[in-house]
Formats: structure tokens, C-alpha cells, sequence
């Protein structure tokens, strides 16, 4: 496989989060009773018009701002013509020559650590279509125009990606810059961020090869699998002496395999014009002052600055700084008094892995910021040690107390730091312990290790593991 | 009661004011007269007395109750192309020929707001597609001057109608002269604003970047006492011009002196009727007596008009048919195949062959790679035309010309070619693809007795100096007086 090299473009549905659709009034609200949401507009009645939801081009520019874009400041709508049940008017309203946002790009890291830059084409504005329901009625089909006109920004890179892993760091990327910016929600699941991925291989050096576009991939998983599973195909099939045939496919996620859909031969056409009921799309300087004011600060920003504002390495930083959500989090806890690196090793240790294991967000996360702040605090000053620190994390996780020292007052955590009530400990377990300190004297360090986890045992944790080996040393002399 | 048929608006309004009628009055006489005289004009597709009397009743009470609003009582009847909640909304096809609006244009709720009582929903060429009215799924209208001859369109009901003295005054839309050629065939006044200034929202679109409502009536006084109504800014319509309200009567008494009417020598040339061009050199004289001056222009590119006209209005409409397919409302076919043969059907079933071809067309100059030679050099001609208007108006105030270059011809004369009736509109459809102001008014007949109409083509948003200019001749001829005996 080594000889092909791959290439891939992407092409992003954003589901911007306006409260109402990009063309009327009505709710963009996910999970409503089918057809509830749909107004005149939506229904494409006779007479009606669509008018613009300025909130929708706000969102735009706010993105186009935030990789470095040419914002046209005047942009088209135009008619992309093609009958479908889920299609009310018949077209589609979208932005064809002249979208509101060209060029720029943004940077990814990859596993590795090494980072590229990834030019983007366009992002233009557009209408969503409905849904068609096949499996709801008798040799019949169901029409649900609640998400027709749902606000989308389509972002299209150059084909400039060159494996799967690239394809999905940019989409990581991408999902959560437009989480930062809060233009949309991020939700994969409800469809507010799919991917078309065009994929086609070629020989380095030789010019593109035909590609296939990869349609609706709604997860990283499924995007990995599908690139994987399309890039072996189309090299079997190059290698059988067969051609690449232009086409749309879907993954079947059942079987991992990608699926023509259609190809070029019956691709449309779809006869594009200039929307006659919208005048071009104008972001006056006001508007585009106020939006660019109101800029969040960016990933790359903020990675710098926790790095020099709190001292954190830098691969912390990034990782803390990745989505908007997380970093709050981390900001908040600090602010609360927890010393930075203590938060951000807790941060991305214990809660992350917790998180994933119980399958929640950080916005979800049971433990506050406060009370992570309140955890680390008692590690800072000695209260805790960091073993018992995690049984006050598990006890704040299921609500038992609402503070650290909520926890450790009511289940006595307090670590002990009393000289003379460790050395009873150290006598105790000492007086019981022939064999390991026979061992010890003889030269053997690992005994000592065994003294210390008796006395811990003995003293249910709490002792202060430092001063237990101190005293231990001492009385073995 | 006895009432005069063919009063006009301002008349009427003022004998509702006088409570001299009552609207319950206004409203049984014209239905009751509809009822005896529609069988054989074919002027309205829907009536419903009930709705219309329960209307006006409620205009009088709100009278009664000293309630006052512009045109309180007045009945007015609309062209079936706007959507009125419960009414139902046909635009002269069979592909609509049960579908009730859900909800109502904005333009009619302006007039409702205004007080006016809706008598009925007026025949029109099948999606405002024709210029004789002969395309309507419903039959066509017939002229209430002379049955054998067409009432003009797409707005035919709308002309025959307030002709007839079946209405007051009506409503129509004018994609490319469909409000002016028809008011000129049938001896009335119409007008066609801006682009922009009355609201499209709720009106069924034909071509949207031409299509613009407009008032038909007896009088140049009494289109503008409708526009008051008719026009103002919707939010809801992003082509709307967002500008304060205005009174259109304001200019109507203006003395013309000095006027400088700019006259096209393209509007003047062989494709007349004589009689045509005689009627109109008449009228022009009566201006010239008003103490109008009149000033020979060119409009180089307004030859160009009928092809551009034939490629924008074709492309956009082969588009805003789409929403026509059967699924959500309207006509489907009985039997079918699968979604595309359900399409296909229903389609081909439920539109007419004048509505085929322009879809036909305008999805020809949409195709890939047809596109720049046909709908982009459309809209550079649009150009080139207002250019055109523009420089006439540093000569002149107004400019003027026939509104068609023959009256009411036969029904069937143009029926089978397309070509010829498309020339009909050669001088109203410049006005359209610049988004201009025009009107006509009645200015005599020709050789045959048949009507001939003068258009006016104003300057942007110059509503209120065209209805001065018209209402002048107006209150020196008698043209507009003469009603047709029926």
C-alpha cells in the first residue's frame, strides 16, 4: 500500500444555532412531532418567501473570522433546482458563486504531535431538506419538513489530506472550533455536524485520481472505517486494472462497506441561478465590527496563554485548551484557588477518564469545578493524600457531600500527620513483622516497601505516607 | 337600491361615508349583478356571497361603531393569483383547482386593513401566463365590449370585471404589461408600481424579479386611492422597499405645465395599427393643450426587451413551478408508478401547454453550460434597457406611447403562436425587467370603435406624478366616462 498515496477532501454540514430556520420563523428544535415545525415557508405554499435570518450570516462571518477567511461582504443565494419529496420548493437555497466565506484554513496536531495546516475552499450558506420516512408506513413514504430550513454552513477543504488520520484530526478540529465559536452544537448524533469525505489515490506525483464522495458520515468512528474501507477498494480495483467511476457512496456502518450510490452519468443538473426572491446577503461595516468585537478567544490563543499565564507544559495546555467547555472548566477551577497543574493532571487524568467511561461531557460532569478546586486544595495542604483524594473524587462523583471537606469530615479521610500516632502504627506492625525487617537489615530495600503498605493498610490509608517511611527508617536505624 | 354600476372608488367611498349605502348594499348589488352577467364573461372563477356579505357587514358595523378606515365598505375583487385564508386559490390552473389558502397575501390584508370587502376571486391566464386570457383552465374571459374579442391578460377577469361593472375596482398582477395591456383593451385604468412597493408575499409567483401587484379601475384618481392601500413595506416580502407610507393623491391636481413628456421613436414605429397610433398622437395633442411639451427620445435597447423578457421570466417561473409536484397540496395523479412517475403525472395533468413550454424554455436556459449565454446576457440586456431610461430622463419627465400596438383582437387570432402573442407585450414588458413604474389610461378608439390605452412609464417610485399625469387627461376627456351596454 505503501506506493499509493491518498488523498482527501472534506465537505462539513454545520448546523448553525439559531434559535429559528435560516428562511422563517419557525423553530430549528430537535425531536418535535413530525411536520409541527414547518411553516408556510417551510411547506413551500404557494406565495411564500423566504427572508434571511441575519443570526445565520452572523454565525458565518464569526467562523470566517476565526481561520482567517476573505468575508465577501456581499454574497449570493442561489437556486439549486432538483425535485425530492424532502425538498418542498423544489430547490434548495444555497450560495454558489459567490459564498460568504473563502479561503483560510486551520492547523491540526496529530497524534504524534506534528501539526499541518489545512486550506479550506469556501464555507457558504444554505437551507437543510427534510427527512424522508420509509419504514413508518404501508408501501408508502412519510415526509418530516421540521429540519427543512434548518441553517447550515458548508465548509469545503482543499483535497489536501492524506490519510484518515488527517481527515478525521481536521474534523476533530473543525467540530470543536465551531463549539468554541458557539455556531453549533456539535451534536453528531441529532446530525448538527456531518461529513462528506471525497476520497480518491493516486501514485505520488501523478496528477489527482478520480475521487468518490463518501456521504453523511455522522461520526469519527464510522469516518475512519469508511475512508479505510474505500481506500482499499479503490486501490483493488486500480490494481484489478479497473477504473475509478465518479461516484456518491454511502457506509453501511452493519457491514463497513461503502456503497455507490450514483454516479457521474446520472449526476444532475441543477440548473443554479440567483435567487430572485433574496438580495445579495450584505455584512455592512457596523455588523462586521460588532461581530469581530465580540470575537471568543481561539484555541491557539488560549494554549498560549495557559501556558505562560499558568505555567502549564505545553501539552497540557493544548489538551485543555482543545474545546471551550473543558477549558472553562479548568478556568473555573483555578479561580477557585486550586493550584493550575494539580487542576489540569486531575482534569486530564481522573475526570476524563471518568467522563469517557460513563459516557458524559464535561458540561455533564457530576463534579463541578468548585468541587474538583475543593479536592485539589486538600491534596495542596496536606489534608489528603492523592490515593484518598480519588475516593473523595468517587464520593463527590455520586453525590455524597457537596465539598471536599464535606466528604472528608464525614467519612474521616483527614490524613494522619501525628508523629506519635503513626509511630503506635510503626510499632504495631513492627512488633508482627520479624521476617521483613531480618530481610531489610540483610540488605533487602523491597522489605521496606512491605512495611510501609502494612502500616497504610493499618492505618486505613490515612497515615502521611511520607512521615511512615521516615519513621520506619528511623526505628530500623 | 338603485346604484350606478360603473361608479367609481371615490365615489363610492363617499356615498358610504354620506351613508347614503351601505356596504351590505354595495356588495348584494354587485354579486347580484354578477350572478346575471358573469355566465357570459367568465370574469370570476369564486364567489361566496356568504363570506363577502359577512365581511361587509362587518365594515358597517365598524362604521356604526364610528370606527373610519380609507376605503371602509368599498368592494373590491381580486385577480385568483392571491391567496386569501379559506378562499379558494386557483391562479387559473387545474393544477390548483381545489387548493383553499391557508393564510392571506399581504397586499389583501393591506386593502382589508383599508376596509375594502372582498367580492371574489377574478379569472386570469393559467399562473399569469398569456396575454388573452385563453389560457385559463377555467375558459377564457370574455371583453364586455365585444364577447368575440380576448379581455387581454393574464389579468382578463380583472379587466372584464371592473369593465363590466361587476366590481368597483380589482386587483391584478404585471409580470409584462398583464395589468396595463388588459386595461387598455378593456377601456380602464391601471397601474403597475416600482418594484417593490407592493408586497409579494402571498401572491402565487410567476417570475419573481418581474412580477408586481397593481390596481385596475375607472380612474387614474382612483388607482391611486388603491395604492394608498396596496403598497407599503412587509418584512416578510426581502424584495419589499423598506420606505414610509405615501399619499398618492397628493400631486393629483397639479396643473401639467411644463411637463416634458419624452416620446420613444422605437414606441412609434411601423408594428402600429394606425388607428393605434392615431389615437395616441390625439391624446398627445390634449397634453401639448394641458401645457405638456413633448420631446422625441431614444431607448436604443428596448428592442431587446422581448427576447431578454423570454429568457428571465421563463427560467425563474420553470423554478417557482417546482413547489407543483403533487405531494403537499394541489393536483396528483390518480395512478402512479414510484415518486418520480408520481411527479411526472401529476405535472403533466395538472398544467396547461402554455405553463409546459415556459417551464419547458426556462429549464432549457438554466442547463449547464446554457446558462451564461442565455440568463446571464438576460440580465446584462436589463441593464443596458434602464440605462437606456435613465439617460431619457434627463430630457423628459415622463415617457410615453401606446400600451400595445393593436387593441382586443379575436379570440384564436394569436391563440396558435406563441411568437405573435408574445409581441403584444412589446412595449409594457421594459417597464418589468426594469423594475419602473407604468400605467395606462384609456385615450380613444381606432378605426373599429375598440379601445386604445396610452401607457405612461415613470421614474423610479414617480407613482404620484404619473397618476397627476393621467388624472389631468382625465378631467379633460372623457375616454374613461364611456362604459360598455350591458
Amino acid at each position: 500500500m505503501s506506493q499509493w498515496e491518498i488523498v482527501i477532501g472534506l465537505e462539513t454540514h454545520v448546523q448553525l444555532t439559531t434559535a429559528s430556520k435560516i428562511f422563517s420563523g419557525a423553530s430549528t428544535a430537535f425531536g418535535a412531532e413530525p411536520n409541527t415545525q414547518a411553516s408556510i415557508v417551510d411547506l413551500a405554499m404557494p406565495g411564500a418567501l423566504p427572508v434571511m435570518n441575519k443570526g445565520a450570516a452572523e454565525r458565518a462571518v464569526k467562523f470566517g473570522l476565526a481561520i482567517g477567511a476573505n468575508i465577501n461582504r456581499r454574497s449570493i443565494f442561489a437556486r439549486k433546482n432538483y425535485f425530492y419529496p424532502d425538498l418542498p420548493k423544489g430547490y434548495q437555497i444555497s450560495q454558489f458563486e459567490t459564498p460568504i466565506v473563502q479561503g483560510g484554513g486551520l492547523t491540526i496536531t496529530l497524534v504524534d504531535g506534528t501539526t499541518k495546516f489545512i486550506e479550506l475552499t469556501r464555507a457558504h450558506l444554505e437551507e437543510d431538506a427534510g427527512k424522508s420516512v420509509h419504514d413508518q408506513f404501508d408501501r408508502e413514504s412519510g415526509v418530516d419538513l421540521n429540519r427543512a430550513g434548518t441553517p447550515l454552513l458548508e465548509i469545503v477543504t482543499e483535497p489536501v489530506m492524506r490519510s484518515a488520520k488527517e481527515a478525521i484530526a481536521y474534523a476533530k478540529a473543525l467540530h470543536g472550533l465551531v463549539r468554541y465559536l458557539d455556531i453549533c452544537d456539535g451534536n453528531m448524533q441529532e446530525g448538527s455536524f456531518r461529513c462528506d469525505v471525497n476520497v480518491s489515490v493516486r501514485k505520488p506525483g501523478e496528477p489527482f485520481g478520480t475521487r468518490r464522495e463518501i456521504k453523511n458520515l455522522n461520526s469519527f468512528k464510522f469516518m475512519q472505517q469508511a475512508i479505510d474501507y474505500e481506500v482499499r477498494w479503490q486501490i483493488e480495483q486500480i490494481e484489478d486494472g479497473k477504473k475509478i467511476v465518479q461516484a456518491t457512496v454511502l457506509f453501511n456502518p452493519d457491514t463497513g462497506e461503502t456503497r455507490a450510490m450514483r454516479t457521474k452519468e446520472d449526476a444532475m443538473d441543477y440548473r443554479y441561478f440567483p435567487d430572485p426572491d433574496l438580495p445579495p446577503l450584505v455584512i455592512d461595516d457596523a455588523m462586521f465590527d460588532r461581530i469581530k468585537a465580540a470575537m471568543p478567544e481561539l484555541p491557539e490563543a488560549k494554549c498560549a496563554r495557559f501556558q505562560s499565564e499558568f505555567k502549564l507544559p505545553e501539552y497540557d495546555a493544548r489538551l485543555l485548551s482543545l474545546d471551550s467547555a473543558t477549558a472553562k472548566y479548568f478556568e473555573d477551577a483555578v479561580k477557585s484557588g486550586a493550584d493550575a497543574k494539580l487542576v489540569a493532571n486531575w482534569i486530564i487524568g481522573e475526570l476524563s477518564a471518568t467522563l469517557n467511561r460513563e459516557e458524559k461531557t464535561i458540561e455533564q460532569s457530576p463534579v463541578s469545578a468548585e468541587q474538583l478546586a475543593s479536592v485539589v486544595a486538600r491534596i495542596s495542604d496536606g489534608t489528603i493524600s492523592n490515593k484518598i483524594a480519588k475516593t473523595v473524587f468517587e464520593s463527590l462523583w455520586n453525590g455524597d457531600g457537596k465539598t471536599a471537606d464535606d466528604v472528608i469530615a464525614a467519612k474521616g479521610l483527614k490524613q494522619i500527620s501525628d508523629v506519635g500516632a503513626i509511630e503506635k502504627i510503626v510499632e504495631e506492625v513492627l512488633a508482627k513483622s520479624a521476617a521483613q525487617i531480618a530481610d531489610y537489615k540483610s540488605g533487602k530495600e523491597k522489605a521496606l516497601m512491605s512495611i510501609v503498605g502494612m502500616v497504610m493498610k493499618a492505618s486505613a490509608g490515612k497515615a502521611n505516607p511520607a512521615q511512615v517511611n521516615e519513621i520506619i527508617k528511623k526505628k530500623l536505624g | 337600491m338603485s346604484w350606478n354600476a360603473f361608479a367609481t372608488v371615490a365615489e363610492t367611498k363617499a356615498a358610504l361615508e354620506a351613508k347614503e349605502v351601505s356596504a351590505v348594499d354595495l356588495a348584494k348589488h354587485y354579486l347580484d349583478r354578477t350572478a346575471q352577467l358573469n355566465p357570459g364573461l367568465n370574469a370570476y372563477i369564486t364567489l361566496n356571497p356568504e363570506k363577502t356579505l359577512s365581511e361587509a357587514l362587518s365594515t358597517d358595523n365598524k362604521r356604526s361603531k364610528g370606527e373610519v378606515a380609507p376605503l371602509l365598505g368599498v368592494p373590491i375583487a381580486h385577480k385568483d393569483i392571491y391567496l386569501i385564508d379559506g378562499w379558494r386559490t386557483t391562479c387559473g390552473s387545474k393544477m390548483l383547482e381545489n387548493f383553499v389558502a391557508p393564510y392571506t397575501s399581504t397586499v389583501v390584508k393591506y386593502m382589508a386593513d383599508a376596509g375594502m370587502v372582498t367580492l371574489g376571486k377574478l379569472n386570469m391566464d393559467e399562473f399569469a401566463m398569456g396575454s388573452s386570457n385563453e389560457t385559463s383552465f377555467f375558459g377564457p374571459v370574455k371583453n364586455p365590449w365585444d364577447t368575440s374579442r380576448v379581455p387581454g391578460g393574464s389579468s382578463g377577469g380583472s379587466a372584464a370585471a371592473v369593465a363590466a361593472g361587476l366590481a368597483p375596482a380589482s386587483t391584478g398582477t404585471d409580470t409584462g404589461g398583464s395589468i396595463r395591456q388588459p386595461a387598455m383593451f378593456c377601456n380602464l385604468t391601471g397601474l403597475k408600481p416600482t418594484y417593490g412597493i407592493c408586497s409579494r408575499y402571498g401572491i402565487i409567483a410567476f417570475a419573481s424579479s418581474l412580477d408586481q401587484a397593481g390596481p385596475f379601475a375607472q380612474t387614474a384618481e382612483d388607482c391611486a386611492l388603491l395604492l394608498n392601500a396596496m403598497a407599503g413595506f412587509d418584512p416578510r416580502d426581502a424584495t419589499s422597499l423598506d420606505r414610509p407610507k405615501e399619499d398618492y393623491t397628493r400631486d393629483l391636481a397639479k396643473p401639467l405645465k411644463g411637463l416634458r413628456i419624452g416620446l420613444p421613436k422605437e414606441f412609434f414605429g411601423e408594428g402600429n395599427e394606425p388607428g393605434v397610433l392615431k389615437a395616441v398622437e390625439a391624446a398627445l395633442d390634449v397634453y401639448r393643450k394641458l401645457g405638456a411639451t413633448t420631446v422625441e427620445i431614444s431607448l436604443p435597447n428596448v428592442k431587446y426587451s422581448v427576447p431578454a423578457y423570454y429568457v428571465v421570466a421563463p427560467a425563474e417561473a420553470s423554478s417557482n413551478l417546482s413547489r407543483f409536484d403533487g405531494a403537499r397540496f394541489g393536483h396528483r395523479a390518480k395512478d402512479y408508478d414510484d415518486i418520480v412517475d408520481m411527479y411526472k403525472r401529476s405535472r403533466a395533468e395538472g398544467f396547461g401547454a402554455e405553463v409546459k413550454r415556459r417551464i419547458l424554455i426556462g429549464t432549457y436556459v438554466l442547463s449547464h453550460g446554457y446558462y451564461d449565454a442565455y440568463y446571464l446576457q438576460a440580465g446584462k440586456l436589463r441593464r443596458l434597457i434602464a440605462e437606456d431610461f435613465k439617460k431619457a430622463y434627463e430630457v423628459c419627465d415622463v415617457v410615453i406611447g401606446p400600451t400595445a400596438p393593436e387593441p382586443a383582437f379575436q379570440f384564436g387570432a394569436k391563440a396558435d403562436d406563441p411568437v405573435k402573442m408574445y409581441l403584444n407585450d412589446i412595449y409594457t414588458i421594459c417597464a418589468n425587467l426594469t423594475g419602473q413604474p407604468a400605467m395606462s389610461h384609456p385615450c380613444g378608439v381606432d378605426e373599429n370603435g375598440l379601445h386604445v390605452g396610452m401607457q405612461i412609464i415613470g421614474n423610479y417610485l414617480d407613482e404620484a406624478r404619473m397618476l397627476n399625469v393621467a388624472h389631468q387627461y382625465q378631467l379633460a376627456t372623457d375616454w374613461h366616462k364611456k362604459h360598455p351596454n350591458i
